[in-house]
């Protein structure tokens, strides 16, 4: 047996995992069950309509965010896999690539900078004698702060995905006497497919969970990670804060988990959430 | 070269994917712009006309250093505990292969994969009450350590791999080396580009995260993430604009790292491998 005399070495790391997250999730899981009222809080959760406005706004928030982004993305994928060497590619790249390291806070106030009270477009439109345009603090904001997020991840996967297309099939295609929209939907998009869904499934998750920069746009927006905040800062309501953290995790994992298995093990890798 | 593959996108396509191209480069670089500049802007109301000044900096260094000083610390202790326990993990997997081993890697990703959020209160219910640990710094390395060890374990992992280490391994347990030598001088030194990115990775998204420390911190033990979302509500632009580009520089060095590790490794075209953060 190849692993004769290395179990032990097991040992830290499951130690760890077991007392620093299972047992914790284990108990925060139990904690939903409570009883608030004599009914538990996982109860109160499905059946109160505010909680359910918030999930709404969530998913359909997150799930917009997704689908904006990877109709961008695709375009820019297939751009930059076509055209491997036109002057500024390696700066197109790399500025595309450096955001991939900011944190939601960050993202946030970004979203700030670009459409706040003192922000890029609002000052353009008072320059110009137009009313200033605020945007960023609500629905709006979040929504950019979701596309921000998640462009370069999805530009990324999406240009590695195109770049495996092979090129003479293309050429077949034209040969044959198909136009460039046929080539892109009968060739182009089912090859893309995986890819495409890989990056929806991250932005998705990474947007459902996104609390950083709803934090810094806004304490009011209404949506998911807030409303778990706010009920265990605020009403210290515990057992509430339990169960809808343990229903926005198990959502969001079923999704990376299913775009997963639809995508093949691509999608961990390329999207690295 | 480039001729014979640009032919199979027609003239309005590649016209089009440019557009795209700038367009989306633009909403990324744009904001990034306005913010380097707004940190060292006397005024950034006023514009660039008002004068440039490391003003803001300074008053960043003196409201708020001690949180950059605890963000390093946090990092390098994340960064020390996530080696110890996830290098060897990753050896046990490589070993092992097969389901089991796929099941594993997917239980430690589960801190990634659930919001921060859930992490940090089920930390916090569990552990809170336990002596002084919920004052203390330890507190927020603990939350790092779950969610960067899949990291470590992937990146090592991907390496030990790639280089058949088990068949070596085989051969040097017949010569009769034991397991921890063969594990410090055969697996740890092959395995050492993976290590290397994997510890990269580990201090990009250490030094930048928010979610769980945002739960996990105490007045006492604020980190710079903690820091910039403080500065971003009650501080003026100016400041908060210095505040972020303090950052930026701090996470430079760990991005040109990564960068010229992805370059040694892969085809110079391909998209750049970039330091990245996993949650918003």
């Amino acid at each position: 047996m190849r692993l004769r005399g290395w179990r032990w070495f097991a040992a830290p790391a499951a130690a760890l995992f077991t007392a620093f997250w299972l047992l914790p999730m284990v108990k925060l899981a139990t904690l939903g069950a409570h009883e608030i009222d004599g009914r538990a809080a996982y109860m109160h959760v499905l059946t109160d309509l505010r909680y359910w406005r918030s999930l709404f706004n969530t998913v359909g928030l997150s799930l917009g965010a997704s689908l904006l982004t990877v109709i961008l993305a695709v375009p820019v994928g297939r751009f930059l896999a076509r055209h491997p060497h036109f002057p500024g590619r390696r700066l197109v790249m790399g500025l595309i690539a450096f955001p991939l390291a900011f944190p939601g806070v960050v993202v946030g106030f970004l979203i700030i900078l670009l459409g706040g009270r003192q922000g890029v477009v609002g000052q353009a439109a008072r320059a110009v004698g137009a009313e200033p345009i605020v945007f960023a603090y609500g629905m709006a904001g979040l929504f950019l702060g979701y596309l921000y997020f998640s462009l370069p991840r999805a530009v990324g996967v999406l240009t590695a995905a195109a770049e495996g297309i092979d090129s003479s099939l293309l050429e077949a295609g034209q040969t044959l006497g198909a136009g460039p929209w046929r080539r892109f939907m009968d060739i182009e998009l089912p090859a893309l497919a995986p890819a495409v869904t890989a990056a929806g499934a991250m932005c998705f998750a990474t947007s459902m969970g996104a609390f950083g920069t709803v934090f810094t746009l806004g304490t009011q927006i209404d949506v998911l990670p807030m409303t778990i905040y706010n009920e265990f800062t605020n009403y210290a309501n515990i057992p509430v804060a339990a169960a809808l953290s343990i229903v926005l995790g198990a959502v969001t994992w079923a999704v990376l988990y299913g775009a997963q298995a639809i995508a093949g093990r691509g999608a961990r890798a390329g999207g690295g959430a | 070269m480039s001729a014979p593959r640009a032919a199979t996108q027609s003239r309005w396509d590649s016209r089009l994917g440019l557009v795209i191209t700038l367009l989306v480069v633009a909403f990324l670089i744009v904001p990034v712009i306005f913010s380097l500049l707004a940190g060292v802007t006397q005024n950034y109301f006023v514009g660039l006309k008002s004068g440039l000044t490391l003003r803001w900096i300074a008053e960043v260094w003196a409201l708020y250093a001690d949180t950059l000083w605890r963000t390093l610390i946090v990092a390098l202790s994340t960064l020390a505990i996530v080696t110890l326990v996830g290098v060897p993990l990753a050896w046990i997997l490589t070993l092992m292969r097969g389901r089991l081993a796929r099941a594993i890697e997917e239980l430690i990703t589960l801190p990634v994969a659930v919001p921060g959020l859930a992490t940090a209160l089920a930390l916090i219910v569990s552990w809170g009450t336990v002596g002084g640990l919920r004052a203390s710094t330890a507190f927020i390395v603990i939350g790092h350590v779950l969610f960067t060890l899949p990291f470590m374990v992937r990146a090592a992992g991907a390496t030990m791999q790639g280089r058949d280490l088990p068949a070596l391994d085989q051969a040097a347990a017949t010569l009769g080396a034991r397991p921890i030598v063969r594990f410090l001088t055969l697996i740890v030194p092959n395995a050492a580009p993976g290590i290397v990115s994997g510890a990269l990775t580990v201090l990009t998204l250490s030094i930048g995260e928010f979610n769980l420390t945002w739960l996990l911190h105490t007045p006492l033990t604020k980190t710079l993430p903690v820091g910039l979302a403080d500065s971003y509500a009650s501080m003026r632009l100016e400041i908060a604009s210095a505040y972020t580009l303090i950052f930026l520089v701090l996470l430079m060095p760990l991005l040109i790292g990564l960068q010229w590790l992805g370059a040694r490794g892969s085809r110079a075209n391909t998209f750049p491998s970039a330091p990245r953060a996993t949650s918003l």
